[in-house]
């Protein structure tokens, strides 16, 4: 069966679509810049379920959740869910921990730092030169080898494991609603202030993640792939999707009022350009030796794949060490804290690199 | 059967690098690579192509498959 949606067209197509969603979440209430950015929601996801307390990035994004059944039900209406699993999990942790680490320095996910630069901060400039420059020095390592060996067939139930896992934070979600004022509802936290009390409604972010993780499953929209297909291939089909999500969401942004051109005074974000250069280069790094963007992650955690899971799982752990830590920027800047770990991930990165390959 | 990648299980974009290396190496104008997913078989198909290979053959075996190319 053909699959329109990853042809050239179809990723554009899909690109634009993200773009036109992402700054309509922002116009529904959604914090600025951040119409859809997988690491900012994971870490919110990481408040809510308390597993870190800072008050102002708390809530239980329904997007992600979105993200994850979408791309199940694609897959699975198109017989692609292929339970698999074993291709180095710890490594895939550890390096969807580092990889958040990293975003969180510079304040987003590859989606987002594209969204930034739609809604005219330009610090995403930083963010995305130092995303494609670790996604360079990843290239090298796939070059030379390197490799997390092949994941085998698994069971079913297995495969399943983390939609389900989705489907429970949503029912908890729903079953825990907001209350006006309150900053925790039953077991769920809740920002009352800060980016965290910023969202569109329920029902809306929702359907939007749950279209979002349709329309990607089917094109395979990856926004590190993007870069790297085009540094190591010259092969620009995923970069297509990627720029057009650049120029819908920054067309959108213009028609809604949302576009706020400088480098100061920008929603959740920061001007040291260093740290914003180097946080995403660990980010990018982390990314391409995992073999997806954080979006991408999801959705194959929703086609299946467990090695996927686990990466998304690192982040989440990655974002409550993030803050409980003070590893995580702030409007005012990057942290000493933050700027160690940043040093220590690319250590661990750069080992994973060089260390596991295969010769060729 | 000598000229046959296997990129089963493997993340991207592993299945488009080793597919590219043989096409490379090899001194034959055929080339089977296995696939277990629809992205890897759709990566593969487009990086071979992009080097003048076209797929010839598409053989679905049990959990995978073995995509076949030859140089135009």
């Amino acid at each position: 069966m053909r699959n329109s949606f990853a042809t050239k067209w179809g990723i554009i197509f899909v690109g634009i679509i993200i773009g036109i969603l992402a700054a309509l979440l922002q116009y529904w209430g959604n914090p600025a810049n951040m119409g859809v950015c997988v690491a900012c929601f994971l870490r919110d996801i990481a408040g809510a379920l308390g597993l870190h307390r800072a008050e102002v990035v708390q809530y239980m994004r329904p997007e992600i959740m979105g993200f994850v059944l979408g791309s199940f039900v694609a897959a699975y209406l198109f017989k692609e869910f292929k339970p698999r699993l074993g291709s180095a999990p710890i490594v895939r942790f550890v390096l969807g921990f580092f990889a958040m680490i990293g975003a969180l320095i510079f304040l987003g996910c590859p989606w987002r730092a594209v969204l930034r630069l739609a809604g005219g901060d330009f610090n995403a400039i930083l963010g995305l030169i130092g995303l494609a420059a670790g996604i360079w020095i990843g290239t090298i390592f796939l070059k030379s080898g390197y490799t997390l060996g092949s994941s085998h067939k698994t069971y079913k139930s297995a495969g399943l494991i983390f939609p389900v896992f989705m489907l429970v934070l949503l029912v908890l979600m729903i079953l825990n609603p907001a209350i006006t004022g309150e900053n925790k509802s039953g077991m769920i936290f809740y920002s009352i202030k800060g980016p965290g009390s910023l969202h569109a409604p329920l029902l809306i972010s929702l359907v939007v993640g749950l279209g979002i993780g349709f329309l990607a499953q089917r094109s395979r929209f990856c926004t590190m792939g993007a870069i790297r297909d085009l540094v190591l291939f010259k092969q620009t089909h995923l970069f297509a999707g990627l720029v057009s999500l650049l120029i819908s969401a920054f067309v959108m942004n213009l028609l809604l009022g949302q576009f706020n051109p400088g480098f100061a005074e920008q929603p959740v974000a920061h001007s040291m350009h260093v740290w914003n250069f180097a946080g995403m280069m660990l980010a990018g790094l982390a990314f391409t030796l995992a073999g997806g963007c954080p979006g991408r992650q999801l959705f194959l955690s929703g086609e299946g794949d467990g090695d996927a899971a686990v990466f998304v799982i690192g982040m989440l752990a990655g974002a409550a060490f993030s803050h409980n830590f003070g590893l995580a920027s702030s409007g005012t800047g990057a942290t000493t804290p933050g700027i160690a770990a940043l040093f220590i991930g690319l250590a661990a990165c750069l080992t994973i690199g060089f260390t596991m390959k295969e010769s060729i | 059967m000598s000229n046959v990648v296997d990129a089963r299980g493997l993340s991207c974009p592993q299945p488009v690098i080793l597919t590219l290396n043989a096409i490379k190496r090899t001194a034959e104008d055929e080339l089977t690579v296995l696939v277990d997913t629809e992205t890897a078989k759709e990566n593969t198909i487009r990086a071979a192509g992009s080097q003048g290979w076209t797929i010839t053959n598409t053989q679905r075996e049990e959990g995978f498959y073995g995509l076949t190319f030859r140089k135009e």
